[in-house]
């Protein structure tokens, strides 16, 4: 019994306060690493972090470690590495007037936390300092993207045209323009610069696939969007945001049993295990159940230490798998606060329709009108909603 | 799915937009942290990841990626130390040093945590209690530190940060009152769970609705007999425990324990042998007033444990004294209709009186041989 007692526990995985064991050999694995210290990986960042233990004032080698960590944390998806990169910079980004560079490295740390203001001031003091910086308009254009400001958007991208590649503007312009009711246009240019760069390379060439996967959506064009994510899957880059796309793409047209399969060894990830967890309960799989448990394991987690990141994926959590209409309005309407993408409109709208409050809808209603955002699926909730105010 | 960026990406935030949509697949770093406050003692629980130690000190000793058992066991002196050193506790300003007492594991939503069991005991129990947390603050500055404090019932959740590294809570907000309920219901408890304590009154108790006439143990006529025997019996009791009591609590005397605990046991055999070869008649008020003070040596090792706070002193030891006085109150509540029912029946007599008093001869005497011994026969 004493030996069953860590595997129940085990078994029953992520509660925030499980029952403390012993492990039996001293052979069990507790954990594994991202990666081993012997793969590039892991040769690479510690001979960067030897280079910063031996110089930690230097500033190029702290950058030059900070930097690793932030791209790792985008790739593997683990915030952990953004603290490790914030605490890093802190020597200099506490100073009365960082260098540029740490602004934006500070700035990159600050929107993955979602505190866009505060990483907008510190890419506008870097500007400013240095006018010819790509990375600092760059992400200018990125964030006012999330934040729906359009034309603060394309100003940033008017900037870049003078300074950086014509694939880099391209991609800058075309961004904006499919948010903003010219997704014909945008999806003609971006085809275009693909066809242009065969040698680019399969990362880029899959976020390209992404977004004009995107843009045929918006204009109705469901086949065509399919292709898209079909040769973005082909490319064999792992990435979850293109599966989260493709998995949202299958579910809303009711097609969960092509989710099961390629989201099932996806439950590290919150995002498609959402998805996975859509799927399942849509397709009425007993392992919904025992998915839905985990997800509140992690929210509650993450509610534990005040995180809010969640907000949006936690609305439909509570829309659609706990049947919580009010909370997912609540926390759709609180999420739009500071998240504007057509995702966070749509669990907006999702939300406000299912709690029949036209007025809560509001803010995504008027983000609709005024973007001149083309999707039919918002139409159609659009539709509804104010067919709830007469 | 671990993947090399290309370069490129630095010039595309909008590849990295996935990553404010994606970056939830994980969680950030915290640690969980449980404490709890009984009177000066502490004890607590720190469950730290894996994934945090091994970045801050390295456990993957081959490293091969996986962090087994066997590696985590070998560092657990290394992280009881380092960890340690970042968690500093004060009660009333003065440090209360804390010692690791075992090391476990256990599992959280994002992976395989180190769990450190740990105590420690502050000067006195404190009425503010400052904690410092700073673990991981130096690599991590988005740890967080999870606490959970608890004390006199309440449980506070605060969280630590880098920002917030430091947290003063002041325990001494509960008001005089619910302190001095809070010490009130302490005495109860101990009345309720100290059978000696409780054996030695029923064994005084017991002849209270009988008199004794030529050899023989005959009802007592009035109830007002047997309240005015007992009445006569718990205040000398009570007023004996008080003084020692109070006496042992402010420091003016100390017994060893060994000693007061075996006195206990041998005044419950001798009240109790009373009852069969009566020695003492009317006048057991006496025995209860001599064997009193004994007991009151016990009851105050009980508050020494609890710890008395600094700012309400006599309060504390007030309400102590009266939730002994109330719990006492209730087991005499409880016998005395009992038994003046029951006075005249020969089951009475010869069960209760005799067989009862012979029981706690036989459990007391086995209680002195185990605290005068220090030995363990059964468990008291």
């Amino acid at each position: 019994m004493r030996r069953l007692i860590p595997l129940i526990f085990t078994l029953s995985l992520c509660s925030a306060w499980a029952a403390p064991y012993t492990p039996a050999a001293d052979t069990e694995v507790l954990e594994r690493l991202p990666f081993k210290a012997s793969a590039a990986e892991g040769q690479e960042l510690r001979r960067l972090r030897r280079a910063f233990a031996e110089q930690p004032q230097d500033l190029e080698r702290a950058l030059a470690l900070a930097r690793r960590y932030f791209d790792l944390a985008s790739a593997e998806g683990d915030p952990r590495y953004v603290g490790y990169a914030e605490a890093i910079i802190r020597p200099w980004s506490v100073a009365a007037e960082p260098p540029v560079e740490i602004l934006i490295m500070r700035a990159l740390i600050r929107q993955y936390r979602h505190e866009f203001d505060a990483a907008l001031a510190d890419l506008a003091v870097a500007a400013e300092r240095e006018p010819g910086n790509i990375e600092a308009w760059t992400w200018r254009s990125a964030i006012l993207l999330v934040q729906a400001d359009y034309a603060g958007a394309r100003a940033a991208c008017d900037k870049l045209a003078a300074l950086a590649s014509t694939l880099l503007t391209s991609a800058c312009n075309t961004s904006v323009d499919g948010m903003s009711g010219k997704s014909r246009q945008a999806y003609a240019e971006l085809s275009r610069a693909l066809a242009e760069r065969p040698d680019a390379s399969a990362d880029l060439k899959l976020w390209i696939q992404t977004r004009l996967a995107e843009m045929a959506l918006r204009q109705g064009k469901d086949a065509l969007a399919e292709k898209h994510f079909k040769a973005g899957l082909a490319l064999g880059v792992t990435d979850g945001f293109i599966l989260a796309a493709y998995a949202d793409f299958l579910l809303d047209r009711d097609r969960p049993d092509e989710v099961v399969p390629m989201l099932k060894d996806w439950e590290r990830s919150d995002i498609l295990l959402l998805r996975l967890t859509f799927a399942e309960h849509a397709g009425k799989q007993p392992s919904a159940r025992g998915h839905i448990a985990m997800m509140k394991e992690r929210f509650a987690a993450s509610a534990l230490r005040g995180d809010k990141l969640h907000q949006q994926q936690e609305a439909r959590f509570h829309l659609y798998l706990l049947g919580d209409v009010p909370g997912a309005l609540r926390l759709a309407e609180e999420n739009y606060r500071t998240q504007r993408e057509p995702i966070d409109a749509r669990i907006l709208l999702e939300a406000a329709l299912a709690a029949r409050d036209w007025r809560a809808a509001q803010p995504a209603l008027e983000w609709l009108r005024a973007s001149g955002y083309e999707d039919p699926l918002f139409a159609r909730l659009a539709v509804r909603l104010n067919g709830l105010a007469r | 799915m671990s993947r090399k960026l290309p370069p490129l990406i630095r010039w595309l935030p909008f590849l990295l937009l996935l990553a404010s949509f994606a970056c939830h697949a994980h969680k950030p770093s915290d640690s969980y942290l449980r404490l709890k406050l009984d009177g000066a003692r502490v004890t607590g629980q720190w469950d730290i990841a894996l994934r945090d130690l091994e970045q801050a000190i390295g456990l993957d000793a081959d490293g091969d990626g996986d962090i087994t058992w066997g590696e985590l066991r070998a560092r657990h002196a290394d992280i009881s130390a380092f960890a340690m050193a970042r968690l500093k506790l004060a009660g009333d300003g003065q440090a209360c040093p804390l010692q690791v007492s075992g090391h476990e594991v256990d599992r959280h939503s994002d992976g395989a945590y180190t769990v450190l069991r740990f105590s420690g005991t502050c000067d006195s129990a404190p009425a503010a209690l400052d904690i410092g947390y700073s673990l991981f603050f130096d690599i991590d500055a988005q740890h967080k530190g999870l606490l959970s404090l608890e004390y006199r019932g309440r449980v506070q959740s605060i969280v630590f940060t880098p920002e917030q590294a430091r947290q003063h809570f002041e325990l001494g907000e509960l008001t005089a009152m619910r302190q001095f309920l809070s010490y009130g219901r302490e005495g109860v408890w101990h009345i309720w769970i100290g059978y000696d304590h409780i054996l030695f009154l029923l064994s005084l108790l017991l002849p209270a609705v009988l008199m004794r006439e030529r050899r023989r143990w005959l009802p007592v006529a009035r109830f007002g007999d047997a309240f005015w025997d007992v009445f006569k019996v718990v205040t000398s009791f009570t007023v004996a425990h008080s003084i020692t009591l109070s006496l042992a609590a402010l420091g003016v005397i100390s017994l060893p324990s060994r000693l007061v605990e075996s006195a206990i046991a041998a005044s419950v055999v001798l009240a109790a042998l009373n009852n069969l070869v009566p020695v003492v008649g009317g006048r057991r008020w006496v025995v209860a007033f001599a064997f009193g003070l004994i007991h009151g040596f016990g009851f105050a090792s009980v508050l020494a444990e609890l710890g008395l706070p600094r700012n309400a002193l006599l309060l504390a030891l007030v309400g102590f004294n009266l939730g002994v006085e109330a719990g006492q109150l209730a087991v005499v509540a409880a016998f005395l209709p009992l038994a003046y029912f029951l006075r005249a029946s020969g089951f009475y007599r010869r069960v209760v009186l005799v067989g009862g008093s012979t029981a706690i001869v036989a459990i007391a005497m086995v209680w002195l041989l185990e605290r005068a011994l220090n030995m363990k026969l059964i468990s008291a």
